[in-house]
């Protein structure tokens, strides 16, 4: 097979040399590279109190979108549910009543829409096969929790906030996403 | 009556209690150290593993021993039902005693001087120091041995043998470059082995390179020191001769490996590199006291740099394999603990004619 990397080494059957034999400068050897890597940079992150600056294309936790009266977006037509590989999404559908033309942006839309975590592969798919632009998913991670059934996330739950009764809300949601430093948390 | 209080007041009550205090303060300090040393394995494996290691429990995370030990403390205590009780309870104390006894005759430092009293800072000075240490170091093998056997189970039983021969097989090597060594020092007291080398401004490591490897790899075996774990290897014994040992009798076991390390340390540099003899510094021209603490300091340098040794080892090599490990002891350090022993021998009388 072909070499990619031009890296590999043939495995050496050879018996091993005197001075291999000897073990000690074999292992001299190795405790050099160890005693170098105690000075190299560490690799860790101080958790809580540092955060990984996420990739711009991070597939995390599902949000339900608005537009910019408030509006929701979803019309409940079922396409994320279906493009959905694991099968994490159900929602039912509802007609709009009048006088809720304030509330949701199309005619239909979904009453209830639920997403299994524990499923949700977070393939992106759903956000994808979505007409409406209406489920994203975000920058965060599905905390954990102790009960299966907190899992399942409402449509309460994946909302993002209104733009138009919580604007405070929703310019902190919005404001945290793109440009804010993950790693000492400031902006 | 008469009898009992005259030979009560010829008594030496003040030695008694003088080398009372003494015993309290170097088990204790032995003890902190061992502590001290679990942190420190685990600072030094995550440095070389390029992670940063236990920094929570208190600044830079030195609380942690603390938590460790008060969670081995607060664990339940089992005792498997088909095993020898007493022998069971008897394994890690006396795998914690045998280590906790050969600080006896370490000399850590020159003397202090109160007044006219003057406090050795060494607990007996027998004239056959060495001999009491391997003796004592031998006998840590009951421990493992009683445990792994008490446990009543078969892979702390094949922990156990294979340590008790690892021991016995590394021990003969050990020994012998021993001798080497003694043939020059012309001693078996470690305090006069430590003032030889102040004396001559050269440490015994010169002298003895080879036998002082050879004494190495044997105080690694002797430890039960990676590459040489084999009675704990994980991966083929589940967990070694300590399997069945759980809360703080798990805990001796790991405590009295921590404080053999400390002590093969201290042997180590008494026998080879010094002692608390600081290079290039003439202590006689300093107080006393002085002399002590610069000289007790130096020592623990000593120690720090091997246990640091024993540390890098472990998170350098992996384990040998049985067969590997017998044929390293028999058939390559044994023939070569003879060879400097005959060598060494030969050159001391040749010297001396
Ligand atoms: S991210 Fe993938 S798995 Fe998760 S809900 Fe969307 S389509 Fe389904
Ligand atoms: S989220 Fe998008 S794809 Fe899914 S039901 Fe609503 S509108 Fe359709």
């Amino acid at each position: 097979m072909q070499s990619l990397t031009n890296r590999n080494k043939p495995v050496d059957r050879a018996p091993m040399n005197f001075w291999e034999r000897l073990y000690l400068p074999e292992i001299f050897k190795g405790m050099i590279i160890t005693l170098r890597h105690l000075f190299k940079r560490k690799a860790t992150i101080q958790y809580p109190e540092q955060k990984r600056e996420f990739s711009r294309v991070w597939r995390g936790l599902h949000v339900l979108n608005r537009d910019e009266e408030g509006r929701e977006r979803c019309t409940a037509c079922g396409l994320c549910a279906l493009a959905c590989p694991a099968e994490a999404i159900t929602m039912e559908a509802a007609e709009r009543e009048l006088g809720e033309e304030n509330l949701y942006r199309e005619e239909k839309y979904a009453a209830k829409y639920e997403i299994n975590m524990l499923r949700c592969i977070f393939c992106g798919l759903c956000e994808e096969a979505c007409p409406k632009d209406a489920v994203y998913l975000s920058e965060t991670v599905a905390p954990a929790d102790y009960a299966r059934k907190k899992f399942i996330y409402t449509k309460e739950d994946l909302l993002i906030p209104n733009p138009v009764t919580e604007p405070e809300a929703y310019a902190k949601a919005k404001g945290l996403e793109p440009n804010e430093n993950r790693l000492t948390g400031k902006r | 009556m008469i009898n009992l209080s005259a030979v009560l007041l010829a008594f030496d009550w003040g030695f008694l209690l003088q080398k009372l205090i003494l015993i309290i303060i170097i088990v204790s300090v032995s003890l902190v150290v061992a502590m001290y040393e679990t942190y420190l394995e685990r600072k030094v494996a995550a440095w070389m593993q390029d992670r940063i290691g236990p920094n929570r429990a208190g600044p830079f995370g030195i609380l942690q021993p603390i938590a460790d030990g008060g969670k081995l403390f607060f664990k339940e205590e089992i005792i498997p039902n088909t095993s020898n009780k007493t022998l069971f309870v008897l394994g890690p104390g006396l795998a914690m005693l045998a280590a906790l006894m050969t600080c006896a005759v370490i000399p850590w430092s020159s003397h202090l001087q109160f007044g006219d009293t003057t406090v050795q800072l060494q607990i007996a000075d027998v004239n056959i120091g060495i001999l009491y240490i391997f003796g004592v170091v031998s006998l840590g093998v009951y421990g493992i041995m009683i445990g792994g056997w008490a446990s009543n189970n078969k892979f702390s039983l094949m922990a156990a043998l294979r340590g008790a021969s690892q021991a016995i097989s590394y021990e003969l090597a050990m020994g012998i470059s021993l001798i080497a060594l003694l043939f020059i020092t012309g001693s078996l007291s470690m305090r006069t082995i430590v003032e030889e080398q102040m004396k001559n401004g050269i440490w015994n490591v010169v002298y003895q390179p080879l036998g002082f490897l050879i004494f190495l790899v044997c105080a690694f075996a002797e430890c039960n020191r990676t590459p040489f774990d084999l009675p704990e290897a994980e991966s083929e014994l589940n967990m070694g001769y300590h399997q069945e040992y759980s809360s703080m009798k798990l805990g001796f076991y790991l405590f009295a490996e921590y404080i053999n390390m400390f002590i093969s340390s201290a042997v180590m540099a008494t026998l080879f590199f010094g002692g608390y003899d600081v290079p290039f510094l003439d202590e006689s021209t300093l107080a006393p006291n002085v002399a002590a603490i610069i000289g007790l300091i130096a020592f623990m340098i000593k120690i720090g740099f091997f246990i640091f040794l024993f540390m890098w080892v472990r998170w350098t090599i992996p384990r040998f394999r049985y067969d590997q490990l017998m044929n390293l002891g028999w058939k390559k350090l044994l023939p070569l603990a003879l060879v400097n022993m005959l060598v060494t021998a030969a050159v001391m009388l040749w010297l001396h004619k």
